[in-house]
């Protein structure tokens, strides 16, 4: 540990590259966070199963490369193939927790990544799989610091999504309809407005940013099919710090996250990142909730 | 059921315990096995059922008590049985002073931050055991054989397991009928009229986490050598299994009854170990499904069903309609 921070201190430029890289992995965190805080805000579940949605949505875009498809098509065909997947979840599962007590639906989402999990294991097997974007990379400062182009297009890409996303809550029937949900799901139904059919949007919706972003996932980084609950926690935790429906706050706590997991990963050793994600987690829940207990509130 | 049928069933059960092992030599390895996992579901439900905290995370605890014992009976270099229950009483006591230092922080958050923040300690000490080389780290550790006979040494942890198990279901059965168990049901119903009638919720909540870290550290203890191996993800701290499986027992049982998580672990355990061999592979597939299931269409546990199936059984009036 001592070792590398002295690298740190002899090669300054290793702290650009750290950044660099934390900084594009966390746009992908922030479009799952974004997709955590919708479900979570419109329909008061906190859904478990975000991280496997990610790796399916890679697993997806890794399947098309196995056909000889260019993976940058695994972005749409994973958001439609979640999307249409996180519909029919919704009507056979999510549907019947909703209004029950909330731990209630956090076990059975939990339940559900379980299984998810085992399917791409039965599926796809336990190999840690990447695709191959056919992107080359760039080299910057005398080949001090490399930028792979593939992250770049997935940050670029995360971004992107991220003001669809906006454009559409704000302009759409639809997207007006969940955040007219999400304050009030009573006088919404009051004004007539389905609920139930924007549940199984909202959660549909969600489902397609994580394929999305899963399928970004398997081109710069990769994919396997127990690492998926890191991703949850990460969304959990990018959603603690930023608060529900503040889009620009979750963008830059999941840059924040993305930069310091990446420097934390080296400073510690690689072995302790997964560790220090979830020690992370339990840290800001303590401090957020130590802060709120001084005006006697907690977290709830 | 009143107090006298109890006792009478509690010493039915007594015997059978006792007996079994002793006629069906092949299964000495999953009844000691069933006698855990009544002992997870009882553990899990102080918390969970009797409190109202949904904890994913005192995996932890049985982790740390195997860590412990294997450590101990690693490098004290002490006789099999005392190193072992040095190391039981070891891992205990650790598990306690970790469950009073984690309680003081985390119990205080509430509902979904809890659960969550205590699955985020499960996994954390996992990938923390998975790191730290003097435990062995992601390789795990093996314990030491058991001296003796094999067949002998599943009797030895069949009547081991059935003995912890017995003083937890003695123990709880009288908490819960003390001042105590009636502050843990008042928190569980509506905590902040606890704290406004002078209850100190935030001791009661620590103390219950308390007992409940005790007891399974003493089983992490003692089921790293019935297992004969330690490994940091999939036997010590495994959330995905064992973490779940108690919150999971305990809820097909009832949660928040004395009888509930023994039969619900009873019952989770034979099933499982009846489908399992036949599910080579899928078995976690199969898990995620009995999840679901239970937790969608039968929430409310057997001893709830059965308590809104035949009320008068369990001694409320019926009015007749």
């Amino acid at each position: 540990m001592a070792d590398n921070l002295q690298l740190l201190f002899d090669a300054p430029l290793l702290i650009v590259q750290l950044l660099l890289d934390g900084i594009l992995i966390g746009a992908i965190f922030a479009v799952a966070a974004y997709g955590m805080a919708l479900v979570w805000g419109v329909m008061n579940v906190i859904n478990v199963v975000q991280g496997e949605y990610v790796m399916l949505g890679g697993f997806i875009a890794f399947q098309l490369t196995l056909w000889d498809i260019n993976p940058f098509l695994g972005v749409p065909v994973a958001a439609v193939i979640l999307f249409v997947l996180g519909i029919a979840i919704y009507y056979g599962i999510i549907r019947r927790v909703v209004d029950k007590d909330l731990f209630i639906s956090l076990l059975a989402t939990f339940g559900l990544s379980i299984l998810m999990q085992q399917l791409m294991n039965q599926i796809w097997g336990s190999q840690v799989r990447t695709a191959q974007s056919g992107l080359s990379t760039w080299f910057l400062f005398d080949y001090q610091v490399t930028v792979s182009q593939v992250k770049l297009v997935a940050f670029a890409g995360a971004l992107m999504i991220g003001v669809l996303l906006i454009l559409f809550l704000k302009r759409t029937r639809l997207g007006q309809a969940i955040r007219a949900t999400a304050q009030n799901p009573r006088a919404a139904r009051v004004l007539g407005i389905d609920t139930d059919r924007v549940f199984a949007a909202t959660y549909g919706i969600n489902a397609a940013l994580c394929g999305a972003a899963g399928a970004f996932v398997v081109m710069a980084y990769s994919v396997h099919p127990y690492t998926g609950l890191p991703y949850t926690v990460r969304s959990f935790m990018i959603v603690v710090v930023a608060g529900l429906g503040n889009l620009p706050a979750v963008i830059l706590a999941g840059l924040g996250l993305g930069a310091s997991e990446t420097m934390a990963g080296f400073i510690l050793g690689v072995q302790f990142q997964v560790a220090f994600v979830f020690c992370l987690l339990v840290i800001i829940l303590v401090f957020r909730n130590t802060m709120l207990g001084r005006k006697r509130r907690y977290l709830k | 059921m009143n107090g006298r049928k109890q006792t009478l069933l509690a010493i039915v059960i007594a015997l059978v315990a006792i007996a079994l092992p002793l006629v069906t030599p092949d299964y000495r390895a999953q009844i000691a096995l069933l006698w855990v996992m009544v002992l997870f579901a009882m553990t899990w439900d102080i918390l969970g059922g009797q409190t109202g905290y949904n904890s994913f995370g005192n995996v932890v605890f049985f982790g740390i008590g195997m860590y412990a014992s294997a450590v101990v009976q690693r490098d004290s270099g002490l006789d099999y049985f005392v190193a072992l229950f040095l190391g039981m009483g070891l891992g205990g006591l650790i598990a306690v002073a970790v469950a009073a230092i984690l309680g003081s922080m985390v119990l205080r958050m509430r509902g979904h931050y809890f659960a969550i923040a205590t699955l985020g300690l499960g996994i954390a000490a996992a990938e923390l055991a998975a790191g730290w080389e003097f435990i062995g780290a992601g390789s795990g550790m093996t314990t030491p054989l058991y001296p003796g006979d094999p067949g002998v040494q599943y009797l030895f942890f069949c009547y081991l397991f059935f003995a912890l198990t017995a003083v937890v279901f003695c123990l709880l059965a009288w908490l819960y009928r003390t001042r105590f168990g009636l502050a843990l049901n008042a928190i569980r119903d509506n905590e902040d009229k606890a704290e406004a009638m002078g209850l100190r919720t935030g001791l009661y909540k620590t103390v219950a986490w308390m007992i409940a870290a005790f007891f399974l550290g003493l089983t992490g203890g003692a089921v790293g050598n019935l297992l004969r191996f330690v490994d940091p993800r999939d036997t010590a701290f495994a959330g995905a299994t064992y973490g779940v499986w108690m919150v999971l027992m305990a809820i097909l049982g009832g949660k928040g009854t004395l009888w509930g998580p023994v039969l619900g672990a009873v019952v989770f355990h034979v099933t499982q170990e009846l489908l399992w061999t036949h599910l080579l592979g899928w078995q976690r597939v199969a898990l995620g499904l009995i999840i679901v299931a239970i937790v969608v269409f039968f929430p409310q546990g057997i001893l709830g069903w059965a308590r809104e199936r035949w009320p008068e059984r369990f001694g409320h009036k019926v009015e007749a309609s």
